[in-house]
């Protein structure tokens, strides 16, 4: 990460201080939202010890403190920070990691691990690798095929399935 | 000598067929994952922790801890050949074993970092073997009050120790005990930041949150460094591996520097990776020729290699005999002694003999057996590098999304391992320690239960941390860690205004 700021070309990004002050504002939320909770059951001392909220407060604020200062330290320093979170070739790279992994996650509640999984090891080889649709279709119907084998036969642990597996009577 | 009655005693329990047999596979699965970018010694664990439920403990933990140990050896091949480190703890062997490789000496660099990885585990289990009993013994006498000191002297030497900023460090620690306070209080049961979520009831796992943050984050940051395996390619032979030895006798030195400085970051919750960084530091700092590091300078292997592993063994000083782990890998063991029924802590020691000892005795076997498999394996973990990536990235987030999903059969795990990926690259890009936020959330219920405990011994008086030596020093040394930063910054605050009061003369 050098100095580089703004312009086009392959050395443009994004900025670190966007992030930061996100990562930060999100914290000092979580931070409000555990001090609102432990207020909501009780932080003071009960008639048999402290009530639930009384560790989670001082939690609560220290994170809130900590996590001020973090955001307060991104403000100050708004205008000067010129350091880099990533370049744009490289956020582009993340996405491509990023979306389909999403998009593989969210088929998980509706179609089970298995076949969102050969899907997803399918797609990649396509698009990023070259692949013939035989090894393509071998590779990603092997490996769920294989954490069949060793979760379900051997171990008996039971895998999230999907309709699919209920059709084909596993 | 009690120790070693106990220590033959363990090897009794340690050296039967099956158990032997899962030492093997447990080093063979993790040098794969040690190898394997997204898939590290804590993950790795974590991922397979639910296979071993049904296990009998003892095996079980066999099979975990050798999974460890092949991590930390398998780290190494892929730093070597590949200039990838594979583990976080072998970034600072890339420095000297690269360069080593590029010169053709990829053997010797190999052999010298797997026998550095071997000699600082040895040391490490040594130290084990003689100090978790004495300080089992010592720490039977301790009460709630002791145990939130020593927990607190955890915490706040992450603060004081680490490199990432001090205020970074302390917040993600806070949402690490944050999330381990969301649902039911065991106290009063009553619910705590659930929101009315079902799924919130049983809380944040700990394991999910690994899985997340060292898996999904580590294949988001990979794709981002861009991945070009273009790797040297290795063969071992018996006579490098001789000659090797032979030259290693000269760092004596080294080995002892590198092997303390490991000790003490493991049991002091510092982990392997700052202490490979601390090893690899004071071996250049100590050396008449600065300037043949990073040059492909052989000590500037060993040095890395004895601190981490040292340091990765160690760890589980602390989390045998305290119930405190040194190092996130240390928190999945930890994990899985409590998912077993076993309470870690001093009690372990009078209650569990055969399973303590036997797990120190697998500790000496692990590592030796792990330095021949090692050794005759490499060619094979190379080639499994060279795997295209398109394949193995893939592979790895279903793995991930298996693992998660197992710990509880839960859908609900599997989104959540997605959110703790993201924040885990967001963390990484950011500066945040990650180490603290797992550590948190794995201590974070008995933290507070001990801290309940005192206050109700004290009815609500803090001076009972202040009330006997023992607690006292304890929270002194914590304090003293916890402000130790804002000292260093206090400093140079000082030195500026100083140098600028020069400047206005």
């Amino acid at each position: 990460m050098s100095q580089e700021t703004e312009g086009a070309g392959p050395g443009a990004g994004l900025r670190r201080r966007g992030p930061e002050a996100g990562v930060a504002l999100l914290l000092l939320t979580a931070g409000l939202v555990v001090i609102y909770d432990s207020l909501r059951v009780g932080i003071e001392w009960a008639d048999d010890g402290p009530r639930a909220g009384y560790f989670p407060f001082y939690i609560g604020c220290i994170l809130v403190l900590s996590s001020g200062w973090n955001l307060a330290r991104t403000l100050l320093g708004w205008r000067q920070d010129t350091k880099m979170f990533s370049q744009w070739s490289e956020l582009r790279d993340v996405g491509a990691m990023l979306g389909p992994l999403t998009v593989f996650i969210c088929a998980v509640p509706f179609l089970g691990l298995y076949l969102p999984g050969a899907l997803l090891i399918g797609f990649f080889m396509r698009r990023h690798g070259d692949f013939g649709w035989l090894t393509t279709v071998s590779v990603s119907m092997g490996v769920p095929l294989v954490f069949f084998l060793i979760f379900e036969r051997w171990f008996l642990v039971p895998l999230a399935k999907g309709p699919v597996e209920a059709w084909l009577g596993l | 000598m009690d120790e070693i009655n106990s220590l033959m005693q363990g090897f009794g329990v340690a050296l039967t067929l099956p158990n032997l047999g899962f030492m093997m596979v447990g080093l063979l699965l993790g040098i794969l994952i040690g190898v394997l970018p997204g898939l590290g010694g804590a993950n790795g664990v974590a991922i397979l922790l639910p296979l071993t439920f049904s296990m009998n403990p003892t095996s079980a933990i066999i099979m975990l801890s050798c999974i460890y140990w092949g991590a930390l050896f398998g780290g190494a091949i892929t730093s070597i050949l590949f200039n990838i480190p594979g583990e976080p703890w072998s970034v600072a062997t890339t420095f000297d074993g690269y360069p080593m490789a590029q010169q053709g000496r990829a053997a010797e660099a190999l052999t010298a970092a797997f026998t550095s990885s071997f000699v600082g585990a040895l040391f490490a289990v040594l130290a084990i073997t003689f100090l978790a009993p004495l300080l089992a013994r010592f720490a039977l006498e301790f009460g709630p009050p002791e145990f939130f000191a020593v927990q607190m002297l955890t915490f706040c030497s992450f603060v004081g120790m680490s490199k990432e900023p001090p205020m970074k460090t302390l917040a993600v620690m806070m949402l690490g005990f944050a999330l381990a306070a969301v649902g039911m209080d065991t106290v009063t049961g009553q619910l705590r930041m659930t929101f009315g979520f079902t799924e919130l009831l049983k809380g944040f796992d700990f394991l999910i949150a690994v899985i997340g943050l060292f898996g999904i984050g580590e294949i988001l940051t990979t794709m981002e460094e861009g991945l070009a395996f273009k790797g040297k390619s290795a063969k071992i032979n018996f006579r490098i591996v001789w000659q090797t030895w032979g030259q290693l006798f000269q760092y004596w030195r080294t080995f002892i520097r590198s092997v303390l400085i490991g000790c003490w970051m493991g049991i002091t919750p510092g982990g392997a990776t700052p202490a490979s960084f601390m090893g690899y530091g004071m071996a250049r700092r100590a050396a008449k020729d600065k300037d043949a590091f990073g040059k492909g300078n052989i000590e500037g292997v060993v040095a890395p290699e004895t601190a981490a592993h040292a340091a990765g063994t160690a760890a589980l000083l602390p989390m045998l005999t305290l119930g405190i782990p040194g190092s996130p890998t240390a928190a999945v063991l930890l994990g899985g002694l409590l998912i077993w029924g076993l309470q870690p802590g001093p009690l372990l020691f009078v209650e569990q003999k055969d399973f303590v000892w036997g797990l120190i005795a697998s500790m000496y076997l692990g590592n030796i057996v792990g330095l021949f498999v090692v050794l005759t394996t490499v060619p094979w973990w190379a080639a499994i590098l060279r795997i295209p990536f398109p394949v193995i990235a893939p592979v790895i987030i279903f793995i991930c999304a298996v693992g998660a999903y197992t710990v509880h059969s839960s859908i609900f795990d599997v989104v959540m391992m997605l959110v703790f990926g993201v924040l885990g690259y967001l963390f990484k890009k950011l500066r945040y320690p990650l180490a603290p936020l797992v550590l948190a959330l794995v201590l974070g219920d008995m933290a507070e239960s001990s801290f309940r405990q005192s206050m109700l011994m004290s009815q609500g008086n803090v001076n009972i941390f202040y009330a006997n030596w023992l607690v006292g020093s304890l929270m002194a040394v914590a304090i003293f860690l916890l402000f130790l930063p804002a000292w260093g910054a206090l400093k140079n605050l000082l030195r500026k205004r100083e140098t600028n009061a020069h400047l206005h003369q």
